[in-house]
């Protein structure tokens, strides 16, 4: 399953996608837990009774902000969660 | 001027955005001789529904307006559609919670979330062609793929704003002083469509409606162009997760065929038609979840 976790306004369309079924038995042992800086990233048992990684009900409505320092504008070459989700299963929307 | 003479001049305070509330039960189906009976709980932000499923076939529904608080929402909503077939809380077998108050429902078993809930509903109602689902909810406007069996495979949420929801539309039937019910239709009573309003935001489309008015359009043309707002604003969640053929509609803006016909035609697909209120498909859903859980356990007792 694909979940996408973000919102789109006036300012551009702002979502984390999360390939859950890369996610179930994360091979990276859920590095994407430790590399947010903001911790947004939490494992849940989903609706389908899977352990996945999702992001926290707050952070999804403030991404653009919450990822700011992450971009390349904030120094980063790569972003530190998609580097740490070796299976590939993150990908930002902007 | 006394207080009686103020009563009479003030006028009365219309409530144009209230939808028509509804319970329903199918009277060919006898619950006393069910093996399994669940009940789904959808309490919304706009709309609490109660679903009664027996033996996994629909049996009856109640659907009304959310009120302060989600546990009394839960328990009138299944009040409602259990008084109307004299059917007792200790009937019902497994009670799932859904929706934003899904974790409010006091007599609920489990919670699972609107977008499961949706795309089972879907299913169920469309039939397992059902593929794309979009649910305009009354605060928020949901996305979903799913598969034959009603698994969703990609979602999406916009939660944060409330343009291209129900609530979005009541704003604009109270601005205009229309019925709910009856904006769809006028907005087709229009010699030419009108481009859509441009607000991405609800407050500022109200602002922009009030000008449109004042510029000289039609109550009719401002409902064009916001309902045409609307559509274009869910069919790019739409096409963030694909569309494919076997589009469904959930949710009250369902029933609102301005908005409806204007994603088909932008779109380019029709929608799939229901006999079962839109209003219920997470409600309905979720008690099929209940359904299957009840099922498996039968089996492997």
């Amino acid at each position: 399953m694909i979940a996408n976790y973000g919102y789109k306004d006036g300012s551009g369309e702002y979502y984390i996608s999360i390939d859950t079924d890369k996610c179930i038995g994360c091979l990276a042992e859920r590095a994407c837990l430790a590399a947010c800086p903001k911790q947004m990233f939490e494992i849940i048992t989903d609706d389908y009774d899977d352990e996945v990684a999702w992001i926290k009900k707050p952070n999804c409505r403030t991404l653009a902000y919450d990822c700011s320092e992450c971009k390349p504008a904030g120094g980063y070459s790569s972003l530190p969660c998609i580097t740490a989700c070796t299976p590939g299963a993150i990908k930002h929307s902007w | 001027m006394n207080a009686e003479v103020v009563a009479e001049t003030v006028p009365e305070k219309k409530e144009f955005w209230r939808w028509q509330e509804s319970v329903w039960i199918d009277e060919t189906k006898d619950w006393k001789s069910a093996k399994i009976i669940t009940c789904g709980i959808d309490v919304g932000s706009v709309s609490s529904q109660a679903v009664l499923v027996v033996d996994g076939e629909l049996y009856g529904f109640n659907s009304m307006r959310t009120g302060s608080s989600s546990p009394d929402s839960a328990t009138n909503a299944l009040a409602g559609v259990m008084d109307k077939c004299g059917m007792k809380l200790e009937d019902i077998h497994y009670v799932i919670g859904t929706g934003y108050g899904r974790v409010n429902v006091p007599f609920a078993h489990k919670a699972i979330t609107e977008i499961a809930c949706h795309a089972r509903g879907a299913n169920y109602m469309g039939g397992n062609g059902v593929r794309t689902i979009l649910d305009m909810g009354g605060q928020d406007c949901k996305a979903i793929h799913c598969d034959e069996k009603g698994k969703v495979t990609n979602f999406l949420m916009n939660d944060k704003c409330a343009a291209g929801t129900g609530r979005g539309m009541e704003v604009i039937s109270d601005l205009m002083q229309i019925p709910i019910a009856e904006l769809g239709a006028r907005s087709f009573d229009v010699d030419v469509e009108p481009a859509a309003v441009s607000s991405v935001c609800v407050v500022f489309a109200k602002s922009e409606a009030l000008g449109l008015l004042k510029a000289g359009y039609t109550k009719n043309k401002v409902i064009a162009a916001y309902c045409q707002a609307m559509a274009e604003r869910v069919v790019s969640l739409l096409e963030r997760i694909g569309v494919e053929e076997g589009f469904f509609i959930t949710g009250g803006i369902a029933k609102n065929p301005g908005v409806v016909k204007r994603i088909e035609r932008l779109l380019g697909i029709k929608a799939m038609e229901t006999k079962v209120d839109s209003q219920i498909a997470g409600a309905l859903g979720a008690a099929l979840f209940g359904y299957t859980l009840m099922s498996k356990k039968a089996a492997a007792a």
